[in-house]
């Protein structure tokens, strides 16, 4: 069994999707941030069979987590300050979400123009409907970059 | 500063404000034929519209500005494969003012992030195209003195027809509007509109027929089944037919009701509809020029 030690300050992910923890690492820009971040894979669960967890090392008000609501629900986000869990994170659906998921839309503009961000607006928090911040088409599933 | 990208930028009193000033340049052009003198309109044409860019052209003309611009995309930088945003960012220094047309979906919407002039969408694909949808209400409004309570028809090709979709999304801000959507099947209003109709209580009806629904319009908004819009020729020759407006259909209809159409026409209203005083369109296009000059002067800070 591998063990991975405590943070003192930072985030701890868990029940990342099995296989999920390499793509939830790009998303929040963890290859542009300078901390240690451990990538956990396969853990054994006894919910989810396997799950991923991510240990980010970092100040916990660098980190931007919304994205995450939308990735995936079901992640666990535990804050951590000198050692121990302080919180349980609430994810929240973002406003926006950049270059997450992409716009499939043939007629929209983020098909052409050179180096345009795929941004998508939450149009219906309810529903959680995203729609492309140009053309309007609803994001549909496997969209994800 | 203030760009016009969906019909809806405008709230309902800031609509009201323009359009009174659109009025009020009707009654006297001569008042308002300098306001603009100095200032420079580009036409962005990315696709070829003729109507929409004399339109724009026209109105910035009668208010005393210049004109300059391209009027399909063979002839500007695009086909050199510059991208939107860098076209508008040199734009910016040449004009005071942009209408751009676009084929791709939200085009304008990128050219106002990047622009340091106000940019008015003048037709983006099949998504939006605001200053069509406001001449259609200042037509009503001025021929009709007011916007709520009408029973509106809406003919022809409901699925495709952005000006209908930007229509029914701007006239359900008005109390007491009910719909008609006359349509073959295969070319009715798209679901995310009826579904939105129903979140908002509007009430609407689906017909197949135009001549059964005719005495109860108010209006009736014809449109044409474009080409363009289909990727397969039999289809278009089998509908395109469908639904013709004519003298006997007229008959049916109510001494006031009017007739509107975006145009350009093909054969969706017969040529003897044209002298019937209900027929509204030509006097659309007028109302065209004068809803875009109030327009230009609003979003350069003229309108006051």
């Amino acid at each position: 069994m591998l063990n991975v030690g405590k943070i003192e300050e930072g985030f701890v992910l868990d029940h990342i999707k099995a296989g999920k923890s390499l793509s939830i690492y790009e998303h929040l820009g963890l290859d542009k941030l300078d901390c240690t971040v451990a990538i956990i894979k396969n853990a054994r669960s006894e919910k989810m069979g396997k799950k991923d967890i991510l240990k980010v090392e970092c100040d916990i008000n660098t980190l931007d987590l919304d994205v995450l609501a939308f990735i995936d629900h079901n992640i666990t986000v535990n804050v951590i300050k000198a050692g121990e869990i302080v919180q349980k994170k609430e994810l929240v659906l973002p406003q926006q979400i950049k270059n997450v998921i992409k716009c499939h839309n043939p007629r929209c503009i983020t098909s052409i123009e050179q180096e345009l961000p795929h941004i998508f607006v939450l149009a219906d928090s309810a529903k959680e409907v995203y729609r492309c911040k140009y053309c309007e088409e609803k994001y549909r599933e496997n969209a994800i970059f | 500063m203030r760009h016009l990208m969906n019909p809806l930028d405008f709230s309902v009193e800031e609509l009201d404000r323009l359009f009174d000033l659109a009025n009020e340049i009707e009654k006297n052009p001569a008042k308002y034929a300098h306001v603009c003198d100095g200032k420079i309109l580009a036409t962005c044409f990315y696709e070829p519209s003729t109507r929409t860019r004399l339109s724009f052209e026209s109105a910035m003309t009668r208010l005393g500005g210049r004109v300059i611009g391209f009027a399909d995309a063979n002839s500007s930088s695009a086909a050199k494969g510059e991208s939107v945003s860098d076209t508008i960012r040199v734009i910016s220094c040449y004009a005071d003012i942009c209408a751009m047309r676009h084929p791709k979906e939200g085009a304008p919407m990128v050219a106002s992030e990047k622009s340091r002039i106000p940019v008015i969408n003048a037709g983006d694909g099949g998504h939006y195209h605001p200053t069509q949808t406001l001449t259609d209400l200042l037509t009503i409004r001025s021929l009709k003195g007011h916007l709520d309570g009408f029973t509106i028809g809406l003919c022809g090709d409901l699925k495709f027809g952005r000006t209908v979709h930007s229509l029914i999304n701007a006239l359900v801000r008005y109390p007491g509007t009910r719909f008609i959507f006359i349509s073959p099947e295969e070319l009715k209003v798209p679901d995310y509109i009826t579904e939105m109709l129903r979140e908002k209580n509007v009430p609407y009806e689906e017909v197949i027929r135009l001549e059964n629904v005719m005495p109860q319009l108010d209006m009736l908004y014809m449109t044409r089944v474009q080409k363009e819009r289909f990727f397969n020729e039999e289809d278009y020759v089998r509908l395109k037919d469908f639904y013709v407006l004519d003298t006997a259909k007229m008959e049916l209809a109510r001494e006031d009701m009017l007739v509107l159409h975006p145009l350009p026409r093909v054969n969706e209203i017969s040529v003897e509809v044209d002298d019937d005083p209900r027929a509204a369109y030509f006097r659309q296009a007028q109302y065209g020029v004068y809803v875009r000059m109030a327009l230009i002067m609003t979003l350069l800070g003229l309108a006051s």
